[in-house]
């Protein structure tokens, strides 16, 4: 309920949001573009992650307004995001520990 | 008695509860495509080096392409419904809501396509690790699109009277579910890296 | 929301079936999930049957277990499985967080009502359903799943019974996730004016921090369910390895998957489900004993921070019950690490509330005895599980009972202490009555007793090297021998504290109509429901929504004309 913005505020968003839509297209077929090129699969790992998060931020800042969130929110995001990298770490974890053993 | 702040918000935390909630929603649900995510991670580390890029080379990335601009689609003409009602226009509302759900039809309609195309060369979940995981991925993606759909409609045509009763929680409304939206838009962002091309 | 202002209209079926109001739903919640208790405490007092008198007929029940009467191994397994599924899922967490959260929560923090009173309703409905699907797997061909309630692969994989157990979690996840989002916002949302959050009584913040690990930790689960259950239905394998030997056969699946996965995304989300089985029991007893003991709690502070530090460590403890998978030292080496220091917050909490009662003068009645109870035997269960965190010792002790008396401690003469405690001091809330002390106390001193009678001999044959899970209780091991006998011992302890629990089944149905009767705040206590009507106003709650002018426990303090002073009460102007 953001009534405090007037309608030329809401102006100016729908502005950045058609930006936003051009710059999610662009990146899209980017990503595309970049599986063709012949990277190791590290490099393409690496890039493709990058230009997935690059777009991922782009929805959930301008489309999901969480860049001008309220602190509650991005608290609960935080504290998400930091257990959602401990998930992420439970194949890293194991085979990593089971390369070191042989 | 009403609940309070379900519509205005409360002034120290800035919110009104059902963004709070869905927030709390969303919060669970990294946490749910979170555990998959992890068990591809997993499955790709298990599998034969190489074998996962090999497998997935049978996907149709043309036609993933073409869904990915679908969905992100949909998401700037859902935020753009928002909007319309910010800005009082309710008949662009209904355009872009319809709009929406159009693009969340031709996003299912494709991946029909593109599960009966493996079908029918004979790959199905159970074929290997790899597709164990894209068609759970995606399947469970499927249910949230249609999970979503279902609400956007009831929003569209018989919700929409409450424009006319409660106009700023019917705008509230369609700012919760748009959340919804968004991250299901976003989710289907990384799947379509990490399952079509890398 | 805003359609409940002719509450006196309502139906009785809208009014005590299909209701949105969190105290009807609360107990809703309670009865259900006290029956389920019941009903997975029965299926021990069978099990404890066969472990003290192998392969003899059970009596009483003719031959349901077993076609001569004799309880057959695989449903032995059965029981063990449904067990521990119906103690954890369906007794214990929706009885502290659906029964008690609902409850008081809202009451608590001087709310009309929980946010979402809706989704409150769909939260029990899902748990009930969830509950009955479970139940249900019992009367199927199959019969109920049979791979413990950790349900690992590849047993869990193959064996029979387990689809239906995999339908029931969907529908309990959804349920509590439901649920503690429901109380996270009302928590957030619907705080009275003036009460901050160094105000909220602890066990709001006990509720609290409880929630925020359901909410993130039971996803994970709920993603493992879905993947165990393409397992089963639509025969992918994400926990079959290739090579599979069954009974000696080859197994024919698809293969390149890992059991160890199913275990990595359970115990991601089990231990903070042993953080959600406890925290709200200590936020029970940090009420009972500061309202009994007439003193403000000890370390206010210090008790909010470690609980929301143990909540933070829970995230990151959970190999700890993977010792034994081989999985590496230095995997090993840091899970102890964080195991050891989790211990530290859960000591402060507990050297908080004993340190608490120094110097009081303490009622005796009967919520005040459990929750003085809770804290030794929790005590108990919480240091004996210090030898498992630690990788050497847990590889000898790992599988075997003294697993099982630590946890039981924990969580039977521990968490479920706690919930009596609670029963007992809010029932004067709930119906105006107090319960009857008497049978309150026959209720109590058997089963703290029995309690001990049970799960004490465990660590003597556990640490013999008695192997959990066996049919048999250990007959026809060698090591087993010197032991064995205690087995007797126990089920005898067990069957005794069933009947312990008759007195408290006759008090909570004879005091609904013949307890004494009280007015809104018999116990003397500070915090905010004692300030709303008893029983509290369908829908509204309090007859003015108070405002909240100090802190949770003011006790006793000097220069007052009461020994207590609620927080709704106006600080007077100097």
């Amino acid at each position: 309920m953001s009534n405090s913005h007037d309608s030329s505020d809401i102006k100016n968003h729908i502005k950045v949001y058609l930006y936003v839509f051009g710059a999610l297209a662009i990146l899209t077929v980017l990503t595309v573009a970049a599986s063709y090129l012949k990277l190791s699969d590290g490099e393409a790992i690496l890039l493709a992650l990058i230009i997935a998060s690059v777009k991922g931020s782009l929805v959930a800042g301008y489309f999901m307004h969480l860049i001008s969130e309220r602190a509650m929110i991005v608290w609960i995001l935080m504290l998400t995001s930091g257990f959602f990298f401990v998930l992420m770490l439970i194949p890293m974890l194991s085979y990593i520990d089971q390369a070191r053993l042989g | 008695m009403n609940i309070p702040y379900t519509v205005e918000e409360r002034p120290d935390t800035g919110l009104y509860n059902a963004k709070l909630g869905v927030w709390l929603f969303l919060a669970s649900e990294v946490m749910l495509f979170g555990g998959l995510f992890s068990a591809y991670i997993f499955l790709r580390f298990g599998a034969p080096a190489g074998a996962f890029h090999e497998w997935g080379q049978e996907l149709n990335v043309p036609l993933a392409t073409f869904n990915t601009m679908i969905l992100i689609t949909s998401s700037v003409t859902m935020v753009m419904s928002w909007a319309s009602l910010k800005l009082n226009d309710f008949k662009k509302f209904k355009l872009y809501m319809g709009v929406t759900l159009l693009c969340a039809l031709v996003f299912l309609f494709i991946k029909y396509l593109e599960y009966t195309a493996k079908f029918d060369h004979h790959i199905y979940p159970s074929t290997n690790t790899f597709y164990a995981i894209y068609f759970t991925l995606t399947g469970l993606h499927g249910l949230h699109i249609i999970g979503g759909m279902a609400v956007l409609f009831y929003l569209w045509l018989p919700g929409n009277k409450m424009w006319n009763s409660d106009p700023e929680q019917f705008t509230n409304r369609i700012e919760i579910v748009g959340l919804y939206w968004h991250f299901v838009d976003l989710v289907w962002i990384f799947l379509f890296p990490i399952l079509y091309l890398l | 929301m805003s359609n409940d202002h002719n509450h006196h209209e309502e139906s009785f079926f809208r009014k005590y079936i299909w209701s949105t109001d969190h105290k009807i739903i609360g107990i809703q919640y309670g009865f259900t999930a006290l029956f389920f208790l019941l009903v997975g405490f029965s299926l021990m007092m069978v099990m404890r049957w066969q472990l003290a008198y192998p392969e003899t007929r059970i009596p009483f029940v003719g031959s349901i277990f077993g076609d001569d009467g004799i309880l057959l191994p695989e449903i032995y397994n059965s029981l063990g499985a449904m067990h521990g599924t119906i103690m954890i899922f369906l007794g214990i967490v929706p009885l502290a967080v659906g029964a008690f959260g609902n409850y008081l929560v809202p009451l608590q923090i001087g709310a009309p009502d929980m946010a979402f009173p809706k989704l409150n309703a769909a939260s029990y409905w899902s748990y009930l359903v969830g509950g009955l699907v479970m139940m249900s797997s019992f009367f199927t061909e199959e019969g109920a799943a049979r791979s413990g309630w950790t349900s690992y692969p590849p047993l869990a994989d193959i064996e029979v019974g387990q689809t239906i157990w995999l339908i029931g979690m969907i529908f309990l996840i959804t349920s509590s996730l439901l649920g503690s989002m429901n109380i996270i916002t009302t928590i957030v949302q619907l705080r009275a004016p003036g009460l901050t959050w160094m105000r909220l009584p602890f066990f709001v913040w006990a509720q609290l921090v409880t929630s925020f690990l359901l909410v993130l930790a039971f996803p994970p689960l709920e993603a493992a369910a879905v993947l165990q259950l393409m397992d089963r239905v639509v025969g992918t394998s994400f926990f079959l390895p290739s090579g599979l030997v069954v009974s000696g056969e080859l197994m024919e699946v698809s293969g390149g998957g890992s059991p160890l996965l199913w275990q990595h995304l359970f115990w991601f989300l089990a231990h903070p489900e042993v953080y959600v089985l406890i925290l709200p029991a200590m936020g029970i007893v940090s009420e009972v004993i500061a309202n009994n003991s007439r003193k403000p709690l000890w370390g206010y502070n210090s008790l909010v921070f470690a609980t929301i530090f143990l909540g933070f460590m829970s995230f990151i403890v959970w190999a700890h019950h993977m010792f034994l998978t081989g999985m590496g030292t230095a995997m090993s080496a840091f899970f102890q690490t964080t195991t050891m220091i989790i211990s530290i917050p859960s000591v402060i909490i507990l050297s908080a509330l004993f340190i608490s009662l120094w110097g009081a003068s303490i009622r005796f009645n009967t919520p005040m005895l459990f929750a003085l109870a809770f804290l030794p035997m929790f005590g108990i269960g919480g240091l004996t599980g210090l030898p498992l965190g630690l990788a050497a010792a847990d590889i000898y002790l790992h599988d075997t009972y003294y697993v099982i008396g630590h946890f039981h401690y924990v969580v039977a003469p521990g968490t479920i202490f706690g919930l009596f405690a609670g029963i007992y001091y809010w029932y004067p809330k709930i119906t105006g009555r107090k319960m009857n002390e008497s049978l309150g106390k026959l209720h109590f001193w058997p089963s703290l007793l029995f309690m001990n009678g049970i799960f004490m001999p465990m660590f003597i044959q556990g640490l013999a090297g008695v192997s959990r899970r066996l049919w048999d209780g250990g007959l026809e091991y060698a090591h087993a021998s010197g032991v064995f006998h205690w087995n007797e011992f126990m089920s005898i302890s067990a069957w005794l504290l069933g009947l312990a629990q008759i007195p408290f089944i006759l008090n909570v149905f004879y005091s609904i109509f013949r307890g004494e009767k009280v007015d809104n705040n018999p116990w003397e206590s500070t915090t905010l429901e004692w300030s709303a009507p008893s029983p509290p106003l369908p829908h509204v709650n309090f007859e003015t929504l108070p405002t909240v002018y100090r802190d949770p426990y003011e006790y006793s303090l000097p220069g007052r004309n009461r020994d207590f002073t609620p927080q709704s009460e106006p600080k007077k102007n100097k």
